[in-house]
């Protein structure tokens, strides 16, 4: 026990900045989650057979880049991305750096997530919404993406909980974080202390998302 | 007044094709009630469905007073359905709404300015009788407040004409009978022209002004409510079971 608590004094400015790097290199993953995952799910939804707007080649073409992204083993994307995340925000490594490659794993995947969670809305709320005269537009935000909210807000928790956990990886271009913290004192030089506060704050951090997930999902949910 | 004439859907799945409405002629005056009356997979709601373009018509022409719908798309398309009201089996409110938001949700896709739908909207779930339960959801409303609610959507936009998918059929014998007068009221005091989809004769009998029996795809008899006189096997079937089933009750299948 006194180990623990001489690590958490010895280590403890390298753990907040670890916890505030794997904050930031979450939050601006599920941004993109957000921002580009959920356009695009909507879009492999619409497109394909049955949406509002079947577009059977483009459906097909969006869903094998989906696919492609997906089958990457993330270490890969990683090192396949170093050039792209250097233009894009100036720098190979570090938490910037594996935000990039993280956003290029999470947006194929929450896309994927929401794709379904709109598939699952029942096809007469569509028949509604196209019988009362509604537009494409005003069927997707009105309708679509207001009945799946409850799905979509849990889909999101599951994908920031996995993506928390995955971040560690990042660690392998230098990219700090709690993950990293773990494997280069715990792993690679037998500071179990810091290992045991690495995964505690992580399993904070999960515990949190899944509770604000879970509260804001059953809030929304009128069903 | 609709017009369809010649009007048919063919669909096409995995190299099987399936006539769900063969060419078909239908006139259906302004002010009527008029049923769509057939066993399930006869094509009536399909039938029914191209009326509005829920289904695109394979051939043929459907008018509504006058104006050709097939052909028509983006706006021009949506302001025709919404001189057309629908309502459906199951309901299909949106749940993440109020009642009274749920009829708005017309009124926001007619385009009725915010500061006017809430007063319109509160104005249809008074027709309805549901001025009480504006704020509930629809998981905490009855089937037959739910269908009601749905009725005040598609009243609130003033159609001319309401489209009833199997309108009644999840809903026990009472309920169904007061969402029916519920139309009739709607028919008598709006003149609003009504076309309901159903497999149940007494639904026919109770509401309707002119039927057609369908088969198939096809229409088999066309009959005139005040004085039925059905042709086919089928439309005999529907009539006979009117006064109840008995051991003698000749399924028509049996007989094809």
């Amino acid at each position: 026990m006194n180990n623990l608590f001489d690590a958490l004094v010895q280590f403890g400015p390298d753990l907040v900045k670890a916890t505030l790097d794997t904050l930031l290199m979450v939050s601006a993953t599920m941004v993109s989650a957000a921002l580009i995952g959920t356009p695009l799910g909507v879009l492999l939804f619409t497109s394909g057979s049955g949406g509002l707007y079947p577009r059977p080649l483009l459906n097909r073409v969006v869903g094998y880049i989906v696919n492609v992204l997906r089958s990457f083993p993330f270490i890969i994307l990683l090192v396949i991305l170093i050039p792209f995340s250097r233009l894009v925000v100036g720098t190979s490594i570090g938490p910037k750096a594996a935000a990039v490659a993280l956003s290029f794993a999470v947006i194929p995947f929450f896309a994927r997530l929401v794709e379904q969670n709109l598939r699952d809305v029942p096809r007469g709320i569509i028949d509604m919404a196209q019988a009362c005269g509604a537009s494409t537009r005003t069927t997707i935000v009105k309708v679509l993406l207001a009945e799946a909210m409850p799905a979509l807000v849990g889909s999101f928790t599951v994908t920031a909980t996995g993506f928390i956990a995955y971040s560690a990886v990042a660690g392998a271009v230098g990219a700090g974080g709690l993950g990293d913290l773990a494997i280069r004192y715990g792993y690679y030089r037998f500071e179990t202390s810091v290992m045991v506060w690495c995964v505690v704050i992580m399993f904070v951090l999960v515990q949190g998302t899944q509770i604000a997930g879970g509260w804001l999902a059953r809030k929304i949910d009128k069903r | 007044m609709i017009e369809l004439s010649q009007v048919s859907k063919r669909f096409q799945a995995g190299g099987k094709v399936i006539d769900a409405v063969l060419p078909t002629d239908l006139t259906i005056r302004s002010g009527e009630v008029y049923g769509l009356l057939g066993f399930s997979g006869a094509g009536k709601s399909t039938l029914l469905r191209l009326i509005n373009r829920l289904e695109e018509p394979s051939g043929g022409s459907v008018r509504i007073d006058g104006q050709e719908m097939v052909g028509l798309t983006g706006d021009a398309l949506r302001q025709a359905r919404q001189r057309m009201g629908m309502i459906f089996q199951q309901f299909n409110l949106l749940s993440h709404r109020s009642a009274l938001r749920n009829v708005e949700f017309s009124l926001e896709v007619a385009g009725v300015p915010a500061s006017r739908r809430r007063a319109r909207a509160r104005e249809a779930m008074a027709a309805v009788g549901l001025s009480d339960r504006e704020q509930s959801y629809p998981a905490q409303l009855s089937g037959g407040q739910r269908q009601r609610v749905a009725i005040a959507r598609a009243l609130a936009t003033s159609p001319t004409i309401l489209l009833c998918d199997e309108a009644t059929s999840a809903l026990d014998p009472h309920t169904a009978l007061s969402i029916l007068r519920l139309l009739q009221q709607l028919n008598r005091e709006r003149g609003m022209t009504i076309v309901i989809v159903t497999h149940d004769i007494k639904v026919a009998n109770y509401l309707c002004q002119h039927c057609v029996v369908l088969e198939r795809g096809r229409v088999v008899d066309r009959i005139d409510m005040a004085a039925p006189q059905p042709q086919s096997l089928l439309g005999k079937f529907f009539f006979e079971t009117a006064k109840g089933w008995t051991d003698q009750t000749v399924l028509p299948q049996e007989e094809t």
